[in-house]
């Protein structure tokens, strides 16, 4: 394992690090490996490994393989790999390949666990005394995974000539990692003990648990406590990760949401075809990349940049012309209201599934939102990164847009006082109409950023409808705040229930959790109060 | 006064009802197993099967009606009462197979035995027996109407928010009851049923029984619904639904005439899944699934809500409109259904039968209503279109 | 303690230091007001100065945030909520006339009448000679008679003014407390209206709430000027109707 992962190492290494001048070649040390018995052997890799030439290191996997050979006609001594029914030598030290020979013409190098041992040091020691930074520091975090007792002589010496600070203090921790599996004082061992806590993290708190059945009684106290300490914060990084998939989970619930937030909470309409404009934007950005790829290849990472205006505008249109068609009639009859927009979300699924047939569609992540970045313990993906920042942006957008345009106040003015607003000369039907394309809009836009983690499908927009009403009602509705404290709150519940209870059950506690919300408070978290919403 | 409570029930429409309902119960029955089976008029089992189907839906919708129609609550999770009853009914079925299961085991449904388990949960207990069976059928879905509605109504949850709860009420149970873990069969339901009462499910004379008890129930329900519609606690559960704080203020408890009928209407979707699961032969989670919710409201909405008799009809209709579409043009049926919601609310508020009921009481009763549903918002302008 | 409940023989209703307030608007700022059993008493007002939610607070339809509240001198109505109260004989009519539009007249004063309205003797009821023969008089009182079998949607506004009057009287309250009577009300509709209330207040307690001055001097009776959520005046209208301060709140100059 060791010995994979320092070639690892080296071989990403290799490519990169300058070429050196060495004093002496380890070519000839190689050639006597020939004739030399075990104890010989041992001893000419000892030889090999100061010269520092970190060439030598695959040879001498090879070696610790069995895959070493001396050539019968000349015992110049050769790595070789199998070519068909021959074999391909391969120079030691250069690495180049010296022609093909039959299997017979070639004989193994024999090896020992003594040997093997002996090469494992040498390869550490070879690693860790690189002349490139990189290497040295690669080698002393591999000692830190896979500590052994072998290899503490060897990070000593690298320690004794090292000089850089970085690499120093990883060799510090590599020392006494590898320590507490030796035979040294129980004082070192204490020493170490106290670095390895200090080190933190997963791997250590794996080293210390493993030496635990093993260790001095005497320095059980300070075993448990760097356990302990280890383990603390270990929790705190659990939680932080926990918080953020709740984030992450909260930032989809507020995307599903938001245009909920307008069409349910603002107008007061029971849109149940909202999840269908989610679905529409998904299938916008699903379009949209389609005619890239066939198009123009090269802007595939712009498609979401691209997507985002179009779905806007289908799913906008699409709740302009439904809001014109049916909804428009139906105002002051909520329940008659819900009927309708089931009716609507039906026959919009039916239709996307008769066009784009009811199997998921392939939507593509762009480069930008693949991979993941680490953060103390826990890790990021970019696409949740990319889909929070999303769901934040369009929130403050959409808050900007009510506070501070003049639809947007012509909008609360039409919710607050119809009759007035239109006495006022604001044209309602109009606000209305616009309202409820803005809502749709700005499902189609959460449809794109759902699009990079949820299967696009004619039922995708299903999945949400019950949570979006449920982060609304819960949030309260008529209030974008309520709405954003709501969905985040739910997706982090909901990401704590889960490790004890399971996805599926952590689910069902959280909605009956908000049915038993709305007993208690019946209008959601931030609920104006006052006579006349009574009314 | 019992009497004075049933002889209430018995309106001329209702009265109606009821023989076409009974004579269904005999008639058809009677054409599936004495009439030869090349006989015009004889029809076959797969389809009396599909008729009594369509009367347990119709018992559904009619129940929905009692809480929707009369008291204003617009229940999105009354298939929940409904698969309950269903479980109830599905339970003493599998308990009925005994050793005949896949897996032989004499006290374990196959599914039990294939997750290892070594003994029935307790809730399993007494399903074996059909009396305690069927009382589990009333008392299941009224104990979740009970303990939900004594929440929401004392809450006094209303409107569009009461909708939502108990829709995410149904939505919950189906997540709960397709995990494994809950004992109800999960994904697979509960299936494979031999035995009803000692009679084998697939017997002709057993379907032929289970229609005709379809059509009793919901003849027997839907006098138990006249009779409660047309008392005076009928009176005041419409004048809830239209003008609930005048009720309140007139001294009512609103809270508990809700419970309450929201109990019975439990239980009557109850009685009408425990009659669906042996005549279709299977119960599994997806009857909780939110959208068969909806679908019974339109089928209330499209027979006539308020009516008790629109319900079945609307019922009946959808669901044979359903079984055609879904044969012949299955694309179309999403485009149907979903163009009726449409069509309903908006050229059809009152429903068939609704729309009928006002063709004869006159042009001016309608014109008043119109105007009375135009007066909510806006109390002048009411006062100058009555003068 | 001393307060003025003590000194007082025996009010019907007594408010006293009553405050509420809705996200910072204060609705009612330490109001104290008392009805004496047997009186007609107007309140009036300008808009927003707390009337509709002093009735709310008496109904149990709001909470106050401080004070007290007492039917008969011992019963705290804060307690209690809006069917306890009606039950104790507190009748509310609305601003907005509320009766049962998809129910006849008859059904609507039947389901009003004083009977026990537990969902089982409501479930069981059977109108007796005695409730009948209730319902017509009450149909005659608010003049209704020939019009008992009717939708109550196809009244009158002002009719179903006084249906709603007319379900107050059967459930025979001991006070009566009238949200704006005569609002879009003919001058004929409200004179007649005016002796209505004061047929009605022969037997019991009412207090009225109105707008309308010319309505107030025609029932003459001691009058309660609102302004801000407090007591602004008390007395006769005339008394009233000449205080500078509600002259400058209410009436205007």
């Amino acid at each position: 394992m060791l010995i994979r992962f320092i070639t690892l190492i080296f071989l990403i290494l290799a490519s990169a690090a300058p070429s050196f001048a060495q004093a002496p070649d380890p070519k000839p040390l190689f050639n006597q490996l020939a004739d030399a018995d075990f104890n010989a052997a041992e001893k000419l890799v000892g030889q090999i490994a100061t010269t520092g030439d970190t060439r030598v290191v695959p040879a001498l996997n090879a070696f610790a393989e069995g895959d070493l050979y001396f050539r019968k006609s000349d015992k110049a001594v050769f790595a070789a790999k199998p070519a068909g029914a021959q074999l391909e030598l391969i120079d030691p030290v250069t690495g180049e390949s010296a022609g093909q020979v039959a299997k017979g013409a070639v004989t193994k190098i024999r090896i020992n666990n003594n040997l093997r041992r002996a090469i494992r040091a040498a390869l550490g020691g070879l690693t860790l005394m690189s002349p490139d930074r990189g290497t040295r520091l690669s080698a002393a975090d591999a000692i830190l995974r896979s500590p052994s007792a072998e290899a503490l002589d060897l990070v000593e010496a690298a320690l004794a000539k090292e000089t850089d600070a970085t690499v120093k203090a990883r060799m510090e921790e590599a020392r006494a990692v590898s320590l507490l599996s030796s035979d040294r004082s129980i004082d070192d061992k204490r020493a170490a003990i106290a670095t390895i806590g200090k080190l933190g993290g997963r791997d250590a708190l794996g080293i210390l648990n493993a030496v635990s059945s093993s260790i001095d009684a005497s320095l059980k106290p300070d075993l448990d406590a760097a356990i302990t300490a280890i383990q603390n914060e270990q929790q705190l990084w659990d939680m932080a990760q926990n918080v953020w998939y709740g984030l992450s989970l909260g930032s989809v619930l507020l995307l599903a949401a938001i245009g909920l937030a307008i069409t349910f909470g603002v107008m007061g309409i029971i849109n149940m075809a909202h999840g269908e404009m989610v679905m529409l934007g998904a299938y916008s950005t699903f379009v949209v990349q389609q005619v890239i790829r066939e198009n123009a290849p090269g802007l595939f990472d712009w498609s979401l940049t691209i997507a985002l205006p179009v779905a806007f505008l289908v799913t906008g249109a699409v709740g302009l012309v439904i809001e014109r068609g049916v909804i428009r009639f139906l105002y002051g009859r909520p329940l008659e209201t819900l009927l309708a927009t089931w009716g609507i979300s039906l026959i919009l699924q039916q239709s996307i599934r008769t066009i784009f047939g009811p199997t998921n569609q392939e939507v593509g992540n762009p480069s930008w939102m693949s991979g993941s970045f680490p953060v103390g313990g826990m890790t990021i993906t970019w696409n949740r990164m990319w889909i929070v920042v999303f769901s934040l942006s369009i929130f403050v957008g959409l808050l900007l847009l009510m506070k501070r345009s003049a639809f947007g106040l012509q909008m609360r003015a039409v919710t607050q006082n119809r009759r007035m607003a239109s006495s006022m000369g604001i044209k309602t039907p109009w606000v209305d109409a616009f309202t409820f394309a803005l809502g749709s809009g700005i499902a189609g836009i959460a449809g794109v950023a759902l699009s990079q983690i949820d299967n696009v499908s004619p039922n995708l927009g299903q999945s949400y409808i019950i949570d979006s009403f449920m982060v609304v009602v819960f949030g309260g509705v008529g209030n974008l705040w309520g709405t954003l404290v709501g969905a985040l709150s739910l997706g982090i519940l909901n990401k704590f229930l889960e490790p004890s209870v399971g996805a599926v059950l952590g689910k069902i506690l959280v909605l009956v959790l908000i049915i038993l919300f709305i007993q208690k408070r019946p209008r959601g978290l931030f609920a104006l109060k006052g006579r006349a919403i009574e009314a | 006064m019992i009497s004075a409570f049933i002889f209430r029930a018995l309106k001329g429409h209702i009265v109606v009802t009821v023989a076409v309902i009974l004579a269904f119960a005999v008639l058809v029955p009677a054409s599936n197993l004495l009439l030869a089976p090349d006989h015009a008029l004889h029809i076959p089992t797969y389809v009396m099967s599909l008729m009594g189907k369509y009367l347990c839906y119709a018992l559904l919708a009619l129940a929905l009606d009692l809480v929707w129609g009369y008291c204003g609550i617009l229940s999105l999770g009354h298939g929940a009462f409904f698969a309950l009853g269903g479980y109830a009914m599905g339970m003493y079925l599998m308990r009925q197979i005994g050793s005949r299961g896949v897996y032989g085991n004499a006290d374990l449904p196959d599914f039990m035995v294939f997750l290892n388990w070594k003994e029935l949960p307790w809730f399993w207990y007494g399903f074996d027996m059909f009396p305690f069976a069927m009382l589990m059928v009333l008392f299941v879905p009224g104990l979740l109407a009970f303990v939900f509605g004594w929440f929401a109504f004392r809450s006094r949850v209303n409107g569009v928010y009461l909708s939502i709860i108990t829709q995410a009420m149904t939505y919950a149970l189906m997540l709960a009851f397709f995990r494994n873990d809950m004992g109800f069969g999960g994904n697979n339901g509960l299936t494979d049923y031999k035995e009803i009462v000692g009679f084998s499910v697939q017997g002709g004379g057993t379907r032929a029984v289970l229609f005709a008890m379809s059509a009793l129930m919901l003849a027997l329900c839907l006098l138990i619904a006249s009779a409660i519609v047309n008392s005076k606690f009928g009176k005041v559960l419409v004048g809830v639904r239209d003008a609930e704080s005048r009720v309140r203020f007139l001294g009512f408890r609103v809270e508990n005439i809700k419970l309450f009928t929201f109990v019975v209407s439990a239980m009557f979707a109850g009685i009408a899944g425990a009659l669906f699961v042996p005549q279709v032969g299977i119960i599994n989670p997806g009857e909780f699934a939110p959208a068969n919710s909806i679908e019974v409201v339109v089928w209330t909405a499209v027979g006539g809500r308020g009516t008790l008799i629109g319900p079945i009809i609307g019922a009946v209709l959808v669901n044979a409109g359903k079984s055609y579409f879904t044969g012949a043009f299955p694309e179309l049926w999403l485009f149907a259904l979903g163009g009726l919601f449409i069509a309903v609310t908006l050229f059809l508020p009152k429903g068939i039968v609704g729309t009928i009921q006002s063709g004869f009481t006159g042009r001016k009763a309608m014109r008043a209503a119109a105007d009375a549903e135009k007066g909510r918002g806006d109390v002048t302008a009411v006062a100058q279109a009555a003068e | 303690m001393n307060t003025i409940a003590e000194t007082r023989s025996k009010s019907l209703l007594y408010l006293e230091d009553v405050s509420v307030s809705f996200d910072g608007f204060k609705a009612l700022n330490s109001l104290s007001f008392v009805v004496e059993p047997g009186e007609l008493r107007a309140i009036i007002g300008p808009n927003g100065a707390g009337k509709t939610t002093m009735m709310d607070i008496i109904t149990g339809k709001t909470r106050p945030d401080t004070g007290k509240v007492l039917f008969e001198d011992e019963i705290d109505l804060t307690r209690k909520d809006e069917a306890d109260i009606a039950q104790l004989g507190i009748g509310r009519k609305f601003q907005k006339p509320t009766v049962f539009e998809s129910h006849t007249v008859w059904d609507n004063l039947e389901l009003a009448l004083n009977r026990p309205r537990g969902v089982f003797s409501t479930l069981f009821y059977k109108l007796s000679a005695e409730d009948t023969a209730r319902i017509e008089e009450i149909l005659d009182t608010i003049r209704m008679s020939h019009r008992k079998n009717e939708l109550a949607a196809n009244l009158s506004h002002g009719q179903k003014q006084w249906l709603e009057i007319g379900m107050l009287l059967a459930q025979e309250p001991k006070l009566l407390l009238v949200d704006e009577p005569v609002a879009g009300m003919t001058d004929a509709e409200t004179a007649e209206t005016a002796v209505l209330l004061r047929e009605i207040a022969k037997s019991r307690s009412v207090v009225v709430v109105e707008h309308d001055m010319g309505f107030i001097r025609e029932l003459g009776v001691k009058v309660t000027c609102l302004a801000e959520g407090s007591v602004l005046a008390e007395g006769s209208i005339d008394f009233v109707s000449s205080d500078p301060k509600v002259i400058e709140n209410y009436l205007g100059r």
